[in-house]
């Protein structure tokens, strides 16, 4: 009886460590999410030459539903993201998802024998942020540091920043996006973004 | 002086000296910039130092480190990159001593030994084919380490984004790296002339890629070179900055 109990006991502990594991974890997610689109750009020559079209798609299916871009965009754009109509934040978020596709297109010309390696993460279980570090391996080449930012809306995990070499993301555009709005409004931010993502790609143009 | 005159040195004192001066000079002018940042106190200044460096970048090093891609093969063109960075890796040795980590120095001086004698003078990176990996250091992230705040960012003449904490930094480190125990001037000039060529090839495509993405090149190379230096300095995980956190839940709370 007594060892019915303890089993039962252990049992009943276990049951909400299930509910937990439910959820899969932040660097299982990116673990995952990593090696799928790095597998499937290696797949699609397409990929590596530019093909926005196609980048767009890949993106919208394997990342952007695990990224909080709401999140991501009104931490850029800071204190005025508040100031801004419902319609000029679906604008930004359109022309800044843009700007970071595009970043990402240029990069992937040099995909070829890469590979994925997480590091240790981190974080305690009750935590609803947490950033998980990975590093993008080459051969012979020194590895890419990549992390990422997270968030934990209901059950789910959220990216709402990336981190290349160091440099966080929305930091790297706060200022940019401040400067443009105190000089030209939020319109004029909006503007200068879709121009910015309407002039043609340049190169090896230095 | 033992070694000799030491050109670079010289010219990267003088150019602190020179950009001290300009400070001074552009204090007393309105700032013409909007959102000044406590970071950048000489945007001015810099701003018109990173003109100066567009400019010889455009005419100058832009256009040989074209010549150089165009005329050396990618397999020479990395024995080169190879080179410098193995001759980096001894003072990056020396560093990792400083800043209390003598495991990766004692790596990096392995690294250096092996690729130096079985690497042909390090234009064989054999050491990370085998799996030791490169961690630079440098005099600027030994100063943050040791608890040295970047403070103002500085765009440094050639060189260009730095702080003032890592432009004494490199100051310090190229009047004590290898190639500054060299005894020949010409060789020396010619060194430095060669690894400046060299890092300026590789990053040909990067520069093409940052006037595609940011709104203002010269905010978007500043902020990321004052994050990339802070992630360095702490080998890749900074301390989390509280004040900036809390800032960025507060917009984040305002945006939902």
């Amino acid at each position: 009886m007594k060892r019915f109990l303890a089993w039962l006991f252990g049992a009943l502990l276990l049951v909400p460590a299930f509910g937990v594991a439910a959820a899969e974890a932040p660097d299982a997610l990116i673990r995952r999410i990593s090696n799928e689109m790095l597998d499937k750009i290696k797949a699609d020559k397409d990929l590596r030459t530019g093909d926005f079209a196609k980048l767009s798609a890949l993106a919208d299916s394997t990342v952007m539903p695990h990224v909080d871009f709401q999140r991501m965009t009104a931490l850029a754009v800071g204190r005025n993201w508040r100031a801004a109509t419902p319609e000029q934040q679906k604008r930004l978020m359109e022309e800044f998802r843009v700007l970071l596709l595009r970043t990402y297109s240029g990069a992937l010309s040099a995909v070829k024998d890469q590979s994925i390696r997480m590091k240790p993460m981190r974080a305690a279980p009750e935590d609803a942020e947490v950033i998980v570090r990975s590093e993008v391996i080459q051969p012979g080449r020194d590895a890419l540091q990549l992390d990422y930012r997270l968030r934990k809306v209901g059950d789910a995990w959220k990216i709402y920043d990336v981190n290349v070499l160091g440099v966080w993301l929305v930091e790297t555009y706060r200022n940019q996006f401040a400067q443009e709005v105190s000089s030209k409004g939020i319109d004029g931010l909006i503007k200068s973004l879709s121009e910015k993502n309407q002039a043609p790609d340049q190169p090896n143009k230095s | 002086m033992s070694r000799g005159v030491r050109p670079f040195a010289r010219l990267l004192a003088a150019s602190c000296v020179t950009g001290a001066l300009l400070l001074g000079g552009c204090a007393t002018l309105p700032g013409s910039e909007t959102s000044r940042s406590p970071k950048d106190p000489f945007e001015p200044y810099n701003r018109a130092m990173d003109r100066f460096n567009q400019a010889l970048d455009d005419a100058l090093v832009a256009p040989v480190a074209r010549g150089y891609r165009a005329v050396l093969p990618a397999g020479m063109r990395a024995w080169v990159g190879n080179f410098f960075a193995n001759l980096w890796d001894l003072p990056s040795a020396g560093h990792q001593l400083l800043q209390g980590k003598p495991e990766r120095a004692f790596m990096g001086l392995f690294r250096f030994g092996v690729n130096t004698t079985l690497g042909f003078g390090g234009i064989l990176d054999i050491a990370t084919a085998a799996g030791i990996e490169r961690h630079r250091e440098d005099f600027g992230q030994t100063l943050g380490r040791w608890g040295i705040p970047p403070g103002p960012y500085l765009v440094l003449p050639l060189f260009g984004p730095s702080s003032v904490r890592d432009g004494v930094g490199l100051v310090l480190d190229f009047r004590n790296d290898l190639v500054s125990y060299i005894d020949s001037s010409e060789t020396r000039l010619g060194l430095r002339a060669l690894w400046i060529v060299d890092v300026r090839e590789r990053l040909l495509d990067a520069t093409g890629l940052v006037e595609g993405i940011a709104l203002d090149r010269y905010l978007f190379v500043r902020d990321s070179y004052l994050q990339r230096r802070q992630s360095l300095v702490w080998d890749g995980e900074p301390p989390e900055d509280e004040d900036e956190d809390e800032d960025k839940e507060d917009d984040a709370r305002n945006g939902k």
